[in-house]
């Protein structure tokens, strides 16, 4: 299996955790990907104007380099750009008219992009694609006995046209972990929203909506937190500590990438972690249960 | 001066409307008020004007009210009222109209300068970068 | 030269005020064939009539053209005139210049323009008709209904009690339906089963019916009047003949599984009658349970039968009958709460949907009437309603109103807060319609005197927090998002065609819309009717709608059933496709496209004939005929070529 690797800025910067331990699963998995040669900001957060086309410029830069690739499948890690990139195809396949006016505004590509020839893929559908058995064979820490929560936030599930699985009731994270060996805990809030980019403006909305989403996984007998989205991951794991210092009540519970979670399963090398990135700091609990 | 509000057919079909219709490409016509957009929302206890009575206003009309609410500023994008409308109203659209109603007259909504220094240091792109995208034209 | 009458409406200003119609007289009275011309205000009035009537006498008319509004409304009206003077109603032809020009028109010049070529081209028609006599079919006298809930009953009993012999086929062991699983019924809070079971009873005794429980159709052949039908009796493995309904094998047999009479709260055994009053009080063993099927050992119910009634070895058996009339009841199935996994449908075992709380609360349901929720037992003290649950959702489950909810769930909180003094109902609803006698009465007082708190909005989710439901909503009248810990929440499903409808309607040759239920002629004037002719609609099948609306139905297609039965035999009409038996080559072409069977192949003289009846002069068969053998009688080419000629001139 051979597929383009798109990865986005925040996958190079603050979600190093996130890159890491899914390039080392990947590989461990027996795929290579390879990172797109050039590519640039995604646009993030998809514009949902219909008169503004300007705003896919960005998204559609990336995809005709991913085209240039000449493979048909562009894995994005981080679901900001899986939903940019994806939804960016929805709105522009069979429009002549519109990817016309987007050539006329992009001098240095060449390829023509028509919509329908690169396939955006995340990486819990790419790990369902090479198979829940073969994961369950790659895992080693087969009686950790973790309890899991999975977070799947909004950018995988919404809007209809680009989710991965049911908005209302999805399962692949908790098949995934299932095969992995773990104990999943479902909680009500696993697919509502985390106040995403308004902790810029307006950080109460996050606070509130990571209380209730932590509240809910701890309450839930959940040991962590294990989800895709960076913007998720600082709201949820950072916030937590903000949470605490006002009221000492509060329950933290570490946050995890799903693939950290699952490199450690497969007892790759723990290095690939930089748990200094963690604001929860999930080792404890990682020893406890013997994956570190 | 009278405390009603009042609604014209004039009102109903303004400009304002319609060009809110073209950004947005929604047809708020098909909404029968079922509140179910407030009721999932995640941010609606912040929002001065919710979902549903949103789109009641831009079917009446009164958008010149809705341009003045801080309710498409609070929206996060998270679309769950877009998946949870029957009627297949595309509210997080008419949202991001309303947003660019805003925009493309005033160039941008609030003060970047205004960002906590201390957040800022730590936040990720993406979080910066989606704030601005909805916030500045 | 046929002599041809035009007589054009001015249907007051309908026509007139786009139509010249002065000019129009002008211009045509001198076209070849008409030999007389008149306009006049209303034509279908009786004065207009009785215009068209002297005239046909006076001026020896052989057929008129009558320019007014569509067919299918006057055609008729003149048709019968003209007979009272003995033209031939087949040569009375109707120009549509109204619907088809005045209507949708505004320049007077083309307008007049177009009427003048419609009522040319009928003119070339009318010169080649011929006079045509109806084709006489005999009727037998016997329906077949299929379906044993109320709308069922209600119309089986109709008919045998009019003195005809009636088939009821039944899919369950008993009779009942739906309707004998309800609690009590709004708006009067009469028991169901109280004002079911007398009628049941009637039912299964009654002379003139027939009951055949635990069957379904299997096929059928023929036409109105003259239905030959296949009825499949599963097998009971139980001979009813020998069984008196004592009840020893149901006692004595050790295998319980979920009743599915009592929407799985209750037990039943694996040789069951789904509840105590089923009508034929007999019961059947289900093999798929039986432990005698699934290991080979057991027997118990053969051992203890005093009458030697259980028999292993039955099999399906088939009867072949021959009906008149066809009287579709198939009722409505609940849409699974598992599709709706927002409200925990399938996972939370205190999410139920309304049907299943009707068994909660029926006196003979499993507690007894008691209400307790299904996970412990326990009384629930909050419990919260939510109504259009699938329904009126295009965009995710149903467009359309489910049409009962409203007022059953009215009626459920209100049954509730009567059993439960200190609990406290509360139902989210998007409207609440409440159209019927009595109806909006009963709604007051549940809001007035039972204290049932309506929010008006939709719940957004539900889940499990300890043994609390918590429901998520907004009540859009006070603004407010609002959160109810419930106990128990009753979900009022969407209602759709019991299962199987497609393969039925598939099977009859009648048509379902794209919700599924059957479709009737015409919405408004032939509401008990399907498009094929003697197959008759009632019940939910058709369209959701409660036991009074039901019931009325289910008489008025009795009604409809008798109306064909008060008559000796049936007209055909005799506008059919048949074939010129010199120019046909036995090729078979039409046979392949006709979709009503109305043709076979003549092997001793090599030529393709067609059944008059069964013939509805689609005109597939004359498209298809290679030689032009196949002609529609009064639609035949030539006539169709002069037409269009008559359309394009000049």
């Amino acid at each position: 299996m051979q597929l383009s690797y798109y990865p986005g800025c925040t996958l190079k910067t603050d979600a190093k955790n996130f890159e890491k331990s899914a390039l080392a699963v990947l590989e461990h998995l027996g795929v290579s990907v390879d990172e797109l040669a050039d590519w640039y900001c995604c646009g993030v957060c998809f514009s949902q104007t219909r008169d503004n086309l300007m705003q896919q410029i960005a998204p559609v830069r990336t995809l005709v380099k991913a085209k240039e690739s000449g493979n048909r499948q562009l894995l994005a890690l981080c679901t900001m750009c899986y939903n940019t990139l994806k939804r960016s195809i929805e709105f522009i396949k069979d429009d002549a008219e519109k990817m016309e006016t987007i050539h006329q505004f992009m001098d240095l590509e060449t390829t023509q992009f028509y919509g329908n020839e690169v396939d955006v893929v995340d990486i819990l559908t790419l790990i369902k694609q090479i198979g829940l058995e073969k994961l369950k064979n790659s895992i080693v820490k087969t009686d950790a006995g973790l309890k899991i929560a999975s977070y799947y936030g909004c950018m995988l599930l919404r809007p209809k046209e680009i989710a991965i699985d049911s908005p209302d009731d999805p399962v692949i994270m908790e098949e995934i972990l299932a095969s992995a060996g773990c104990e999943n805990v479902y909680f009500p809030f696993r697919t509502e929203c985390c106040g995403s980019y308004q902790i810029v403006n307006e950080p109460e909305i996050v606070k509130d909506r990571t209380r209730k989403i932590v509240g809910s996984a701890v309450k839930n007998g959940a040991d962590l937190m294990v989800m895709l989205c960076p913007l998720c991951y600082f709201n949820l794991d950072e916030i937590q500590q903000d949470i605490q210092k006002e009221d000492k009540s509060f329950q933290t519970i570490p946050v995890l990438y799903i693939t950290q979670l699952l490199a450690l399963l497969m007892g790759l090398k723990p290095d690939i972690h930089d748990f200094s990135l963690h604001s929860i700091d999930p080792r404890p609990v990682l020893k406890m249960k013997g994956l570190l | 001066m009278t405390k009603n509000k009042q609604i014209s057919s004039h009102r109903i079909s303004s400009e304002d409307v319609d060009q809110l219709k073209d950004i947005s490409g929604v047809n708020v016509y098909a909404c029968y008020q079922c509140g179910n957009c407030s009721s999932a929302c995640p941010a609606v206890e912040f929002m001065d004007i919710p979902p549903h009575q949103v789109i009641r206003m831009v079917q009446l009309g009164f958008i010149d009210e809705l341009v003045k609410s801080e309710t498409p500023w609070i929206c996060a994008a998270c679309i769950t009222c877009t998946v949870k409308c029957p009627r297949g109203v595309d509210i997080a659209r008419v949202m991001e109209g309303l947003r660019q109603l805003v925009l493309r007259s005033d160039f941008e909504h609030g003060n970047l300068c205004d960002i906590d220094e201390k957040l800022r240091k730590k936040l990720p792109q993406i979080a910066l970068i989606g704030n601005f995208r909805k916030t500045i034209l | 030269m046929k002599k041809i009458g035009v007589f054009v409406c001015h249907c007051g200003i309908n026509i007139a005020s786009t139509v010249d119609i002065p000019k129009l007289v002008e211009d045509l009275k001198n076209y070849p064939g008409v030999a007389y011309i008149q306009d006049y205000k209303y034509m279908c009035s009786d004065p207009g009539q009785t215009l068209v009537k002297e005239k046909i006498k006076s001026e020896k008319l052989d057929a008129i053209v009558v320019a007014a509004c569509s067919p299918t409304l006057h055609e008729n009206t003149f048709r019968m005139a003209v007979q009272t003077v003995d033209m031939n109603p087949y040569n009375c032809e109707i120009a549509n210049i109204r619907e088809q020009c005045s209507w949708v028109h505004k320049n007077i010049t083309e307008a007049t323009e177009k009427a003048k070529r419609i009522i040319k081209s009928v003119v070339e028609k009318a010169l080649l008709d011929e006079d045509l006599e109806p084709v006489k079919v005999p009727v037998t006298r016997k329906a077949l209904v299929l379906g044993g809930g109320i709308a069922g009953i209600q119309s089986a009993l109709s008919i045998a009690n009019s003195g005809y012999d009636v088939i009821l086929v039944e899919r369950q062991s008993s009779i009942g339906g739906r309707m004998a699983q309800l609690s009590e019924t709004f708006p009067t809070l009469d028991c169901s089963q109280c004002i079911l079971t007398p009628k049941m009873v009637d039912a299964g005794q009654h002379e003139n019916i027939r009951l055949m429980t635990y069957s379904e159709l299997e096929d059928i052949s023929g036409f109105v009047g003259n239905f030959k039908v296949k009825i499949k009796q599963k097998a009971k493995y139980v001979n009813w003949d020998k069984c008196t309904g004592c009840g020893l094998c149901i006692e004595k047999c050790p295998k319980k599984v979920p009743s599915e009479f009592d929407q799985g709260l209750g037990k039943r055994k694996a040789v069951y009658t789904p509840f105590p009053q089923a009508v034929p009080n007999k019961p059947v063993i289900d093999c798929e349970n039986c432990t005698y099927f699934k290991t080979g050992k057991c027997r118990l119910c053969e051992k203890v039968c005093p009458f030697d009634a259980i028999d292993f070895n039955e099999t399906e058996s088939f009867i072949e009958e021959e009906v008149g009339a066809i009287v579709v009841a198939t009722g409505y199935d609940v849409y699974p709460v598992l599709n709706m996994s927002e409200y925990g449908g399938g996972k939370i075992p205190d999410v139920i949907d309304g049907l299943t709380f009707e068994r909660i609360l029926s006196a003979s349901g499993p507690s007894g009437g008691e209400v307790r929720r299904p996970s412990d037992g326990k009384i629930p003290k909050e419990i919260v309603f939510i109504k259009c649950v699938g329904s009126r959702d295009p965009e995710n489950h149903y467009p359309y109103c489910s049409k009962i909810c409203c007022m059953y769930t009215t009626k459920h909180a209100m049954l509730y807060k009567h059993r439960v003094h200190d609990g406290q109902p509360y139902i989210f609803y998007m409207d609440v319609r409440a159209g019927g006698k009595g109806y909006e009465e009963f709604y007051q007082r549940a809001q007035e005197e039972d204290k049932v708190v309506f929010l008006r909005g939709k719940v957004s989710k539900v889940y499990q927090d300890d043994d609390k439901v918590v429901v998520c909503g907004i009540d859009t009248l006070s603004g407010s998002n609002v959160e109810i810990r419930a106990d128990l929440v009753v979900l009022a499903m969407a209602i759709r065609p019991s299962k199987g409808i497609e393969e039925l309607a598939q099977l009859l040759k009648i048509s379902i819309d794209q919700n599924g239920f059957l479709t009737e002629a015409h919405p408004k004037l032939r509401p008990v009717e399907s498009l094929s002719a003697g197959i008759y609609l009632a019940g939910c099948a058709q369209a959701p709608k409660d036991i009074p609306d039901t019931v009325a139905q289910a008489t008025a297609t009795a009604a409809m059933v008798l109306n064909l039965f008060s008559r000796e035999y049936l007209l055909h009409e005799p506008i059919i496709t048949g074939v010129d038996e010199e120019l046909c080559s036995g090729c078979g072409l039409c046979i392949a496209v006709c979709p009503y069977d109305a043709r076979k192949t003549n092997r001793e003289k090599g030529v393709v004939e067609v059944n008059e009846i069964l013939c509805e002069a689609c005109g597939a068969c004359a498209a298809a005929c290679p030689s032009g053998a196949a002609q529609q009688r009064n639609f035949t080419d030539t006539q169709f070529s002069n037409m269009v000629k008559a359309i394009l001139a000049e």
